[in-house]
């Protein structure tokens, strides 16, 4: 009797099918996440033989140097623009793609808008690098088409850095904005617009508030790794480009401080989770 | 308020024609009952009253003013959606007070009358419950509230009690003509269900492939179709097809059918005659001769019990003729047995080809 009631409700039968999943988060998240939280307690690596001992000391680095602090503020305001400029050209794009074109041709766009995700991350930076820089596409198209000349210069600068991290994430807002948009019932736009609402009244009170939750799902899921990005700042950004990201791959792959680097991580990610259960409530009532 | 005059209208998809060359004139505070197969043009032709589509010729007025370029929101219509459309993102009140906030209306204005339409509608305790909170008919009365609270010239309802059962339907029937009365508001109801557009319509028109093939008031359709596609699609009714004769037909084995209903078709060129199935009635023998009255012998071939009534079909030269009887009392007739058909002349409506 008592397996019947463990085989109707409990996890029992589940279990052959969860263990993979379960298995596979532990060895390729748990596991080094752990090993990394351990290491950020650390004074030095516990490789070839060194003594080492627990500290607190590069966590108490951070809030001793201003420098980490500024740099995780100007990481957390690139993240906000960032999202914000994926929100402004996505969510259009988004719509057009769920509400106006239809077969062939939303395949065809669909196809690009999501192309950059196909595309190896560091072809993409350099390929932004080849048109942004002075002499490059932009620039020399421009003053090919412009009757006055014109110096385009945006490589190494922060414009440059906001560029190539929208166009590298801009296919989330689109993905999750579509799946939402697609959603709603035409239905519910033609009563809108039935009862007097002109488009833009239908869209702000009608499809914006029910194509909120994609908008907020893209929002996370560009936020928060753009925060912690350092290709882009440093391929693009040069002398510019130095985030709180960059600081923490350097710790990583030229100072060889991994216990700063894991520390500094750690802050990154606890600072991200309070944004986001700060920001809960609210953006709960925006929906 | 007002009197809806579409006018030649005509839209096409592709080489489909949806509507052709359609004219209606849907009457000031009237009740009008829109049936047809399906494909045959009904949603076509509201969406174009509503304004959610254009014609490609053809003028639409509503209380005079030609309405074909004039968006849907500057049209002023209700319209009341199968799958009701309301806003999943806002409570019934909020559902019903978004025609009047767009309009700008100030917020105590809005309230009173969010009320009154709840109240008439009999869910004035309903109003902070979100749709999925409500049951289907609920749902349909929140959809009529946010419809006629604005105080549109035209409610446009698209087959708006089909997903309703049967029960449930009958009492949004009811409660849906009575509002309309209350207000009195000119009304455009599209429907499947001949019985709804019989009970609830003053006027019901009949479209087929993108025409008006009859309209007028429910009796009059149901007792005088013109085609045999208005009397077979609006209730049940038998055709029996002959020769014209001046005051009725002369069917192929001879037998004249006298019918007074309907216009007369030239004499000698080919007509049917419709009887609707209530109208005939059928006996064992050819007692009494009765005047004027139509006969036709025949043998019943099969027998349906539907409760309070019973279907005969009557094989006569191989036609089969539907009878239907009122299960009074009275003895029922075996499958195989000979039987005598009669009606009157009064019930028999001649049809041209
Ligand atoms: N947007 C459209 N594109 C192409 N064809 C259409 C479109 N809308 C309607 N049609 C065609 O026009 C004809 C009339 O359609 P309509 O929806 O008006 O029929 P209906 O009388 O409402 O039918 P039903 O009772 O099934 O709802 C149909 O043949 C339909 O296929
Ligand atoms: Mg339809």
């Amino acid at each position: 009797m008592a397996t019947s009631i463990r085989g109707r409700g409990g996890i029992g039968p589940a279990l052959p099918l969860l263990t993979p999943a379960y298995l596979w988060l532990v060895v390729a998240i748990f596991l080094p996440l752990s090993a990394m939280a351990l290491f950020s307690f650390m004074t030095e690596l516990p490789m070839s033989g060194r003594d080492w001992s627990l500290t607190l000391e590069h966590y108490a680095a951070f809030f001793s140097s201003g420098l980490y602090v500024t740099l995780l503020w100007a990481s957390i305001r690139l993240g906000l623009e960032v999202t914000l400029w994926c929100a402004i050209i996505g969510f259009p794009a988004a719509y057009v793609l769920a509400r106006v074109l239809k077969g062939r041709a939303r395949e065809a766009i669909f196809l690009l808008v999501i192309l950059p995700f196909w595309s190896n991350g560091l072809v993409r930076i350099f390929s932004w690098a080849m048109v942004l820089r002075e002499g490059g596409l932009l620039d020399t198209t421009l003053n090919a088409i412009l009757p006055f000349r014109i110096d385009i210069d945006l490589m190494y600068s922060y414009p440059a850095v906001i560029i190539g991290l929208v166009h590298s994430y801009v296919p989330y807002m689109v993905l999750t904005c579509y799946l939402t948009l697609q959603a709603i019932d035409n239905a519910l736009i033609e009563a809108a617009r039935s009862l007097g609402a002109s488009r833009l009244q239908t869209l702000r009170r009608v499809v914006l508030p029910l194509a909120m939750p994609g908008l907020l799902a893209g929002s996370v899921l560009i936020f928060v790794p753009v925060v912690g990005s350092f290709m882009e700042p440093r391929i693009l950004g040069g002398r510019t480009g130095t985030f709180y990201g960059t600081v923490i791959e350097d710790q990583f792959v030229a100072v060889f401080n991994w216990p700063l680097g894991a520390a500094l991580s750690f802050i990154l990610l606890a600072v991200v989770l309070v944004i986001l259960s700060l920001s809960a409530p609210i953006l709960r009532r925006v929906q | 308020m007002a009197e809806v005059v579409v006018d030649k209208v005509s839209r096409s998809f592709g080489s489909h024609k949806a509507l052709d060359e359609m004219s209606i004139a849907f009457p000031d505070k009237g009740f009008y009952g829109l049936l047809g197969p399906s494909g045959s043009g009904k949603t076509t032709l509201l969406r174009m009253i509503a304004g959610f589509d254009f014609p490609d010729a053809g003028r639409i007025a509503i209380g005079g003013e030609g309405v074909e370029r004039v968006p849907v929101e500057k049209r002023r219509i209700g319209m009341v959606f199968q799958n009701y459309a309301l806003f999943p993102n806002m409570s019934v009140a909020e559902n019903v007070a978004f025609g009047l906030s767009v309009r700008g209306e100030t917020r105590g204005a809005i309230e009173v009358e969010v009320k009154r339409a709840l109240d008439l509608v009999q869910l004035g305790h309903l109003g902070e419950r979100r749709p999925h909170q409500l049951s289907g008919g609920q749902r349909q009365r929140v959809a009529l509230a946010r419809a006629i609270v604005t105080k549109p010239r035209v409610l446009l309802l698209d087959e708006p009690l089909s997903a309703l059962d049967k029960a449930l339907r009958v009492d949004m029937q009811i409660e849906l003509k009575r509002i309309q009365r209350e207000i009195g508001i000119t009304t455009i109801f599209v429907t499947h269900d001949q019985e709804e557009a019989l009970t609830m319509s003053d006027r019901i028109g009949i479209l087929r492939d993108g025409r008006l093939v009859q309209e007028g008031p429910p009796e009059e359709i149901y007792d005088r179709p013109e085609s045999e596609f208005a009397a077979t699609f609006l209730g049940d009714a038998n055709i029996l097809r002959g020769v014209a004769t001046g005051n009725g037909i002369r069917l192929p084995d001879g037998t004249v059918v006298v019918a007074n209903q309907g216009t007369k078709p030239a004499v000698g060129t080919s007509a049917s005659c419709a009887v609707r199935p209530e109208r005939i009635s059928i006996g064992e023998a050819d007692n009494a001769t009765l005047g004027e009255e139509n006969r036709l012998k025949g043998r019943v071939s099969k027998r349906i019990f539907g409760g309070n009534s019973s279907t005969y079909f009557v094989e006569h030269r191989g036609d089969i003729i539907k009878v239907h009887v009122q299960n009074n009392g009275g003895t029922s007739l075996a499958e195989g047995q000979d039987v005598i058909l009669r009606w009157s002349p009064e019930s028999a409506v001649l049809i041209g080809m």
